[in-house]
């Protein structure tokens, strides 16, 4: 029996899909076992002619590509219009969605205009007698929580780097079916009226591969010029707790966590930070950890890789020394 | 201009995570001895923006602030600590029926007291709740009520019966404009919120608040509350972490340095 396909929405980063995209295809296959088919649809303006294939060599069977200049930049009442007249007429089982700026907003409203339910955020998934069972963080960190739905179809957000994209199979082909966009420009209502690149030169946060990150233990702004040494050095971004961008060590942008920003880069340097699950909710997901602090106690070495007691200051200044040898 | 803001009373989220439990039978989080339960911090930054707004208005009185919540019955002295900061009334969602809702019922119920709360220009809430870190109800009541939405807003200006919000999102700066009534999240980069006031305080015993059941919405028994809800909750649990950590020491901070920068590289982390 052909079950019903598994959609998948995938976001464009300049000429291809997006790391998150791939890694939900991963879980598409997962859920399509046996049965459906692995659809993307694809939304965005000059949509890359390679897009189509590295869809296909990560496992897309199939991909509903709309290109139009009404998808980007990103406006919601658009991309959920679209997104809905194609599930629709697909009737897929499972909507998987990027957990990105523009899919945690997608996700929600999808979910309600097409009167089921959605999963934001999930790590995880067990499939347990063909049900699927969805592992999300809550809490701040401090708990997780299985859930499913039973609505259809299901929808779900999928947290960056909670799984691996499949190895790349370059002998797959897609059938990709271009079809114009349907949305009416009139019923676009909340619009982008203004939108500036960053000011900031350098690697942005959600992006970065290394980022270096500054809490309370770094006793004030100066530290903080040295984290940002150290994350230019690295070519990784700069990042921090809610306490030091409280105490105005630095900007609030820097903010990671329940309430800042999410990372995953593959290396997290903790410099004088405890390891509060707020903060540990934006960055758990990090490679690996390199935890700086006095306190051999702090909660932030059961999530480090590599434990460091000594002081933040102090050890920054000669690692930064370190990596000018390393790196001249 | 009515603005309504969603609240959400949820457990401390600055209690530290070593006292922190969950009955995995219940599927619920343990409410410690000695702490009460808050407003959602995420809230209260939807109260500080609506506050923000009718500062800006040039006669400040032509602006409502009607704060709603659903929740156990204590959840009115969240309602009453908005007050205090200045929101002028309350809607309480308070009964039996509607525990253990899921953000589709909530989203619900809210978008049936909106409703019933008639012209309004502004619906505002937090980014997400701290319990349950979904982001779903804000964007629920959006599409229930046809709304429009702008999530994150970390500045908010109303003028000609539209609003223009600038976004905090991590490309550069980003402003969108919609019609009113909207929707608006907020995100934290909107700022640091106000201390309640002695006068506000002293006022918000005062203040109206009106508590709704399911009758009150036009809602059955049915579609609130645990039977309204589509997510099952399978399991609660708190997630070990399983990194074992390796100790880089060394005489003197350019040792342990030397000695880590080895590792990283040996690990191909740098």
């Amino acid at each position: 029996m052909i079950g019903p396909p598994v959609l998948v929405v995938a976001e464009i980063d300049g000429a291809g899909p997006t790391a998150n995209s791939l890694e939900l295809l991963t879980v598409a296959r997962n859920l399509a076992t046996g049965s459906g088919r692995v659809v993307v649809a694809c939304l965005g303006t000059r949509i890359g002619e390679g897009v189509g294939s590295e869809l296909a060599a990560h496992g897309a069977d199939a991909v509903v590509m709309v290109d139009d200049p009404i998808f980007t930049p990103f406006q919601a009442d658009a991309w959920v219009h679209e997104l809905a007249a194609i599930a629709t007429e697909l009737k897929p089982g499972t909507i998987l969605v990027p957990h990105s700026l523009a899919g945690v907003e997608v996700a929600p409203r999808l979910a309600f205009r097409l009167d089921t339910a959605v999963a934001t955020g999930c790590v995880g998934l067990d499939l347990v007698d063909g049900d699927a069972r969805w592992t999300r963080s809550c809490y701040g960190g401090n708990a997780r929580e299985v859930v499913s739905i039973h609505t259809t179809p299901v929808i779900a957000t999928i947290a960056a780097r909670a799984f691996d994209p499949l190895p790349a199979n370059q002998a797959a082909s897609v059938a990709i079916d271009r079809r114009p966009a349907t949305v009416d420009p009139g019923n676009v209502r909340a619009r982008v009226i203004a939108k500036s690149a960053a000011m900031t030169t350098g690697v942005r946060l959600e992006n970065a591969k290394v980022v270096v990150s500054g809490g309370h233990g770094l006793g004030g702004a100066a530290g903080f010029e040295q984290v940002r040494t150290l994350a230019a050095l690295l070519g990784g971004a700069a990042g921090a707790t809610r306490v030091a961008c409280d105490l105005g060590w630095c900007p609030r942008a820097w903010q990671i966590g329940q309430s800042g920003k999410t990372v995953v880069p593959d290396l997290y340097f903790a410099l004088g930070i405890s390891g509060a699950a707020q903060h540990m909710a934006g960055c758990g997901n990090a490679g690996a950890i390199v935890a700086v602090n006095t306190d051999p106690d702090a909660e932030i070495f059961k999530s480090a890789r590599f434990g460091i007691v000594a002081d933040c200051n102090e050890f920054l200044a000669a690692l930064i020394e370190e990596i000018r040898k390393v790196r001249p | 201009m009515h603005i309504v803001i969603c609240i959400k009373q949820v457990p401390d989220p600055e209690i530290a995570p070593s006292v922190f439990r969950v009955d995995e039978v219940a599927k619920k989080v343990i409410s410690l001895a000695g702490t009460a339960p808050v407003i959602n911090p995420f809230d209260e930054q939807a109260v500080e923006a609506a506050l923000r707004i009718r500062d800006a208005e040039q006669d400040p009185a032509n602006v409502t602030i009607t704060a709603v919540t659903m929740g156990e019955a204590t959840s009115e002295k969240i309602v009453r600590k908005a007050m205090a900061l200045g929101v002028d009334q309350g809607v309480t969602l308070v009964d039996a029926a509607f525990a253990d809702s899921d953000a589709y019922a909530t989203a619900r119920a809210l978008a049936a007291a909106i409703t019933k709360l008639g012209d309004i220009d502004l619906v505002l809430t937090g980014r997400q709740a701290a319990d349950s870190d979904a982001g779903v109800v804000a964007l629920g009541i959006a599409e229930l009520l046809r709304l429009p939405a702008i999530t994150l807003a970390k500045k908010i200006e109303v003028a000609d019966g539209a609003v223009q919000v600038e976004r905090a999102v991590s490309e550069g700066e980003e402003t969108m404009a919609a019609p009113l009534p909207a929707v608006i999240t907020i995100a934290h980069e909107l700022g640091a919120v106000r201390k309640p006031s002695l006068r506000e305080t002293m006022r918000a015993g005062r203040k109206p608040v009106r508590r709704w059941g399911p009758d009150d919405l036009g809602m059955d028994a049915e579609s609130v509350g645990r039977a309204g809800s589509r997510r099952v909750v399978e399991r609660l649990y708190q997630p070990t972490r399983d990194v074992d950590c390796e100790w880089v020491s060394g005489d003197e901070p350019a040792a342990i340095a030397k000695a880590l920068v080895g590792r990283l590289v040996e690990q191909k982390l740098l």
